[in-house]
């Protein structure tokens, strides 16, 4: 083989090191944060054997299974829970950073024209992929070291050297498949979007494989590389071979990617692009019309995600019901709330999680304002008569819209999904509105977006790490026992928790007072400051 | 009144000052160039005039309105195109210029196909697979199909071939004929001189000179080379001769436009066999004026420390 085609595979990969310096610290501190402040919490709030069985009877059920994977109930160590609440969350955010971190040296540099520049160079025609795959298997060799280290170094009993270990070897094996997922979508695809798109979809789709299969029928879940983090069961019986699939695999995926890297030319995907139209259709002719065609292919494949993602939660509905109906205990203890059946008690715990997402694609939106002044697009808009106010207004309407359809999707795919494997199904008035209760919490997140967009357009990211917070307090609020007011800092933590509680008004009247008071201030500060 | 007038504008950045105090104004049906070295801020300017960003001090007025406060009634008479233009990937060529026609208001569906027709445009392709040159083709299209009063091209050319330069000039002489007014910054002085009524350079964030061609050239040198029977004795104690140099085809030298009659005088008296004069390029008025500055600046700084 003609070694010239890697040749400064090496001065590459320091260079996109250096280009990473910050990004991918950044990422593994984060990662190590989230998991390392867990276990001790759990050690000292479940001190005892018993206390951690006690709350093994609330998770032992299809709800939680679909979540999070099988848990090693019989054995519940500190360990153990950790793993069980932690990791294929964990695992899912992992892939999410390999897709962000790939994508922006695969295609995202492909599509500037930089790859161009460096191919130019005496490098080899596969050295920038190969750099960009050599750092980032780097990236998640270091990432796994440390999360395993960081582990056994909290010196908990039940978390032994071995299990520690293999902990950030799943992470770390996650981060390398989808590295290689991306690397390959990076190969088909012709924008750095699509290939994100394409490969969060697969993330998504695995972890709700997963989720359905490990409900139904376990054995499937050795199908989806978000099985095998579950199938590790780390520390209970510490099982290896997930590892040496991921390696596997992801092997796989990098000499497939360089494959195809090798037969196609530069700046071309594989699906040629097709002659469009000559004149733009009436929608286009709009500030409003043009935002939304930016915008069309990401939302219907959001609205198509979060309307399986609903279905799939939905259709758990069934294995609760015949599960509760057998079981006394959980009957009793659960029977507390009045006006809601056993299962309906669940739904408050699916809807944060479905909410949460689905407030993703509507802060995208409105940041995708951003995006546009970034790339210089807006001056085509506002060099014509195009006011200011109309066109952040475009973006904040279509971000409202956008929020609204995704909950209506979700919920309409909860609701038909239980309603076909329930024997009466739930009531869909009750499961919109504890779908709609999460709007005006959607509307404030939203409303920051837009609030940044129009004072502090270089801190227009920020938003993510206020819904990372929220995420992060509501997803372990429960089990974590945090104060109220760590709960009340996110909009989240203000909606009530229908169909247990009622729809009170006043919180939700205020989150939507604040929402719209952030957007018109917002509206105020993008006329004011320059583009 | 003029139809654009820039009056005492200054924008900072942080501490960086862009612009520090420009004045220009560009009169009605003329075509008045702006040119200046890459980082002297003819963007910057012109981003202000489209009032995409706001004037530290100074006002700048179109049509005798603000361009801040009224830009979007403005931009019903005004077309702009960028000096790089970016457009959406996903989006054809077509699509994009009936989208800016259509924001700006107005339609002219055959002016549209004339001008796809001349620049010879593919309107069904995606913008991704467009060239710099097509890019800048569909902002031209798109500006010149829209019926403005005051046009603003900020170096429109920098990707068009000679051929679609060619075309390009014929739209700005159209639009000049029909009584509009264009404001056009460019680094091509040959493509200034042709279409331009009167230039400003601007350099630093400041107005340096502004005026027609002809009373910049006042300012400027003319080339001489001359041949003669006699040696030319001790020219250079003659007030305004500049770089004498004795070449095989004879003696060259350049004298400053308003010395040239004394300087003609002189020489008559050797005995003139060959006479050649070369009148003065925007290009050296140009390269002349940023190398004076820069020498002048450098002695004052030099003299400071």
């Amino acid at each position: 083989m003609n070694l010239n085609i890697f040749a400064n595979t090496g001065k590459l990969s320091r260079f996109i090191l250096r280009l990473d310096r910050i990004r991918a610290p950044l990422w593994i501190i984060g990662l190590m944060f989230f998991t390392l402040i867990v276990p001790p919490a759990f050690e000292n709030l479940y001190e005892t054997q018993q206390e951690r069985d006690a709350i093994t009877e609330t998770m032992a059920n299809p709800a939680i299974t679909a979540m999070l994977g099988t848990g090693d109930f019989d054995n519940y160590t500190t360990g153990a829970m950790t793993a069980h609440n932690m990791l294929v969350m964990t695992a899912v955010i992992v892939g999410l950073m390999a897709i962000l971190l790939v994508t922006r040296h695969t295609r995202a540099d492909e599509e500037d024209g930089r790859i161009e520049m460096i191919r130019s160079l005496p490098s080899g025609r596969l050295s920038y992929l190969n750099a960009t795959l050599v750092v980032t298997s780097g990236t998640f060799i270091v990432l796994a070291l440390l999360i395993s280290i960081g582990l056994y170094g909290l010196g908990i009993e039940s978390m032994e050297l071995g299990g520690s270990f293999l902990y950030g070897a799943v992470l770390g094996g996650t981060g390398l498949v989808f590295a290689g997922v991306t690397a390959v979508f990076a190969q088909l695809t012709e924008s750095s979007r699509v290939t994100i798109g394409w490969s969060v979809a697969i993330l998504i789709f695995f972890y709700l494989f997963r989720a359905i299969t490990d409900i139904s029928n376990e054995a499937l879940s050795w199908l989806s590389p978000l099985g095998w983090v579950i199938k590790a069961e780390v520390y209970s019986s510490n099982n290896w071979t997930p590892i040496f699939l991921m390696l596997v695999v992801s092997l796989v995926l990098f000499i497939l990617a360089n494959y195809l890297n090798s037969v196609r030319d530069l700046e071309q995907g594989f699906i040629a692009s097709k002659p469009g139209r000559r004149y733009a259709t009436r929608l286009l002719q709009s500030p409003i019309g043009l935002a939304f065609r930016l915008q069309r292919t990401g939302f219907i494949s959001w609205a198509i995600g979060l309307y399986v993602l609903g279905a799939s939660y939905g259709s758990i509905f069934g294995d609760l019901e015949s599960f509760f109906e057998g079981n006394e205990t959980y009957q009793q203890m659960l029977q507390q709330a009045e006006g809601a059946s056993i299962v309906e008690q669940f739904i408050p715990t699916l809807m944060i999680v479905i909410s949460l997402l689905a407030t993703v694609p509507p802060v995208m939106a409105m940041n995708k304002l951003r995006s546009e002044e970034k790339k210089g697009r807006l001056e085509h808009l506002l060099g014509r008569a195009v006011s200011r106010t109309k066109l952040i207004g475009s973006y904040v309407i279509l971000a409202v819209v956008n929020g609204f359809v995704m909950i209506a999707l979700s919920a309409l795919g909860l609701w038909s999904a239980a309603a076909s494997v329930m024997e009466e199904g739930l009531e869909l008035g009750m499961i919109f509105s504890a779908a709609f209760v999460f709007f005006p919490a959607m509307l404030v997140m939203i409303s920051i977006a837009a609030f940044l967009n129009g004072f502090l357009p270089r801190l227009t990211h920020m938003v993510w790490f206020y819904f990372l917070y929220s995420f992060f307090v509501l997803y372990l609020g429960n089990l974590m026992q945090f104060p109220d007011w760590v709960g009340q800092l996110s909009p989240f933590g203000h909606v009530p928790q229908v169909p247990i509680e009622e729809a009170t008004f006043m919180p939700l009247f205020l989150l939507s007072i604040i929402a719209v008071g952030l957007i018109l201030i917002s509206f105020v500060g993008f006329r004011k400051r320059d583009i | 009144m003029g139809v654009l007038e820039v009056i005492n504008l200054s924008k900072k950045f942080g501490k960086f000052t862009a612009l520090d105090g420009v004045n220009f104004e560009v009169g009605s049906g003329e075509v008045f160039g702006f040119i200046g070295p890459n980082g002297a801020g003819k963007s910057t300017t012109i981003r202000v005039i489209l009032g995409i960003l706001k004037a530290t001090e100074g006002e700048v007025k179109i049509f005798g309105k603000d361009a801040w406060n009224d830009a979007v009634e403005i931009h019903k008479r005004l077309a702009y195109v960028p000096g790089d233009v970016n457009l959406w990937p996903n989006l054809t060529g077509g699509e994009v210029i009936d989208l800016f026609v259509k924001l700006r208001g107005g339609n002219n569906k055959s002016r549209r196909e004339e001008l796809i027709n001349i620049f010879d445009l593919d309107p069904t392709k995606k913008c991704r697979t467009y060239s710099k040159g097509n890019r800048q083709k569909v902002a031209l299209i798109a500006a010149f199909s829209s019926d403005a009063d005051l046009y603003i091209l900020d170096e429109p050319t920098s990707g068009l071939d000679p051929l679609m330069e060619q075309v390009f000039q014929e739209c700005v002489m159209e639009v000049k004929n029909q009584g509009k007014s264009v404001l056009l910054s460019s680094h091509i002085l040959s493509e200034v001189e042709k279409l331009c009524d009167r230039v400003g350079i601007i350099r630093k964030g400041q107005i340096i000179e502004t005026g027609s061609l002809d009373e910049l050239r006042h300012l400027t040198r003319t080339h001489i080379l001359v041949k003669t029977k006699k040696p030319i004795s001790s020219l250079n104690e003659l007030q305004g001769i500049h770089e004498v140099e004795e070449t095989n085809k004879g003696l060259t030298f350049q004298v400053d436009t308003e010395e040239l009659d004394n300087a003609i005088r002189y020489i008559s008296q050797f005995g003139i066999i060959k006479l050649e004069s070369a009148p003065p390029t925007l290009e050296d008025l140009f390269m002349r004026h940023y190398e004076s500055n820069d020498k002048a600046e450098g002695k004052v700084t030099g003299g400071v420390r």
